[in-house]
């Protein structure tokens, strides 16, 4: 086991958060079709707001800190308050479209330490990019910026996400980020927006899509390893839990909001009203999430990926119940292995069952 | 004999965890947990307190530990965590130094 995992099941086992991330604004430059986000600002945290925020994470034990929007350089503060997390001691990773970094930020960015950053750019041509986040010369000044971030000898990450309207440039984007020097990721995850309304889930790759990406070596490492059937489901994953949120991680929203994750809309408690630590330990709705294992999942727990499966509570949230199954991942799992999951069987089993009640012709 | 001086790293992340200190470095992502021993010597590197008078002070009376193996051992760690850039040493004291992890 590595150090790092070893940090993380001590953390677990101490209740401590070890990972925030916090969206310091919803305002953003660009208008991507598949965000989640409303952009208006409806409040926003101020600088000392935030930097209260920041005591108290550091004081609870965070340690790895996600600075997040929207889009973080809309607020002409944000160096200010990376300069007080790193002050602060936390690990420090900031995730942006990059359209406002030039050379100078580059430059500050790296004077305060910060440990990698994450750029959105969702294909390598400008007519797609630009289409997409509906900032004409985006791709251009992101890719920029990738550049200044470089020479300053910064870890970027390019990050895509796989849609309908970019599947066709997955490997022209994987090239750009090897021509640029820098890491790659791809998420085929389009979550519903944060009103509810799912009309952005057309924008979800077809299933054949995924069989693609899994059998892909650069994207997934040993494909036969990726692939392989689950291994039997045993007590320990009974009693295990699906993930991190609420357990070593949570969400700020940039109004003071705390959420089990990113990716788990469930209220919690709001910064601004009380002490981070006592809805970390005492929300409620934390100690729901935190208390839901493996063998308490309605659907899953049945399932032969119950200890393989990427299951994400909070799409499960989405779906209708944080202890049910969270579609996507279904596909997923069968996608990489080709085993349907217990899920898949339920609705299909529903779906080619016969009515309930027969009534029949009475025959003389 | 000359005096050491330590001091942490400003390209460095660092948290106590159960009594145990987390260090990753920005440089090149090594990560670090410090034993009790060192997580005491981390704390102390204010850059102007020798460490000599560290290990006198913060080491030999609360651990029990003989001078002569406590200074051997404390310069071995210093060494190793200077040369990963988590901690700076000099001769002199050194000044601007962080005030430490939370």
């Amino acid at each position: 086991m590595s150090l790092l995992a070893e940090m993380n099941e001590k953390a677990h086992a101490l209740g401590i958060p070890l990972s925030v991330h916090i969206d310091v604004t919803y305002r953003c430059n660009e208008r991507c079709v598949h965000c989640y986000l409303d952009h208006d600002d409806k409040g926003e945290m101020t600088t000392q707001e935030i930097k209260n925020v920041l005591d108290q994470l550091a004081e609870a034990g965070v340690f790895f800190l996600v600075f997040s929007g929207g889009e973080v350089f809309m607020r002409r503060d944000f160096l200010e308050l990376v300069e007080y997390a790193r002050k602060l001691l936390f690990n420090v990773k900031v995730k942006t479209n990059g359209v406002m970094i030039h050379e100078a930020e580059a430059k500050r960015l790296r004077e305060l330490g910060v440990e990698q950053l994450q750029l959105s750019v969702y294909s390598h041509r400008p007519e797609v990019h630009d289409a997409i986040t509906k900032l004409p010369g985006s791709l251009k000044r992101t890719v920029n910026s990738i550049k200044f971030l470089k020479s300053q000898g910064l870890k970027v990450t390019l990050s895509n996400v796989l849609m309908t309207v970019n599947r066709q440039d997955e490997r022209g984007t994987r090239a750009l980020a090897k021509q640029l020097g820098v890491d790659y990721t791809l998420d085929p995850t389009v979550t519903p927006k944060m009103d509810g309304d799912i009309s952005i889930l057309r924008l979800r790759v077809d299933e054949e899509n995924l069989d693609e990406l899994f059998q892909d070596d650069e994207l997934v490492g040993n494909v036969e390893e990726y692939c392989k059937p689950p291994a039997p489901v045993d007590e320990d994953v009974m009693e295990g839990y699906s993930c991190s949120a609420g357990h070593t991680a949570c969400y700020i929203s940039p109004y003071g909001d705390v959420f089990p994750c990113v990716q788990f809309p469930l209220p919690t408690g709001n910064i601004r009203r009380q002490k981070f630590t006592d809805i970390w330990y005492d929300s409620p709705q934390m100690n729901e999430v935190r208390s839901i294992k493996v063998k308490d999942l309605t659907v899953c727990s049945s399932c032969t990926h119950a200890g393989s499966c990427t299951r994400c509570p909070g799409l499960a949230y989405m779906e209708g119940s944080m202890r049910g199954p969270s579609t996507s991942d279904c596909m997923k799992s069968y996608h990489r292995t080709g085993i349907p999951s217990a899920n898949m069987l339920r609705k299909a089993a529903m779906t080619s069952s016969g009515p309930l009640v027969q009534i029949l012709p009475m025959l003389v | 004999m000359a005096e050491t001086y330590i001091a942490k790293s400003t390209a460095i992340a660092a948290r106590m965890l159960g009594g145990e200190m987390m260090i990753m470095s920005a440089v090149d992502s090594t990560f670090f947990t410090l034993n009790e021993v060192a997580t005491v010597i981390w704390q102390a590197a204010d850059g102007h307190t020798p460490l000599s008078k560290i290990v006198e002070r913060n080491i030999c009376e609360e651990f029990e530990i003989e001078p002569d193996v406590a200074q051997r051992d404390a310069e071995e760690f210093v060494n190793e965590l200077s040369q990963h850039g988590i901690l700076k040493v000099s001769d002199h004291p050194i000044a601007d130094s962080r005030t430490g992890a939370q």
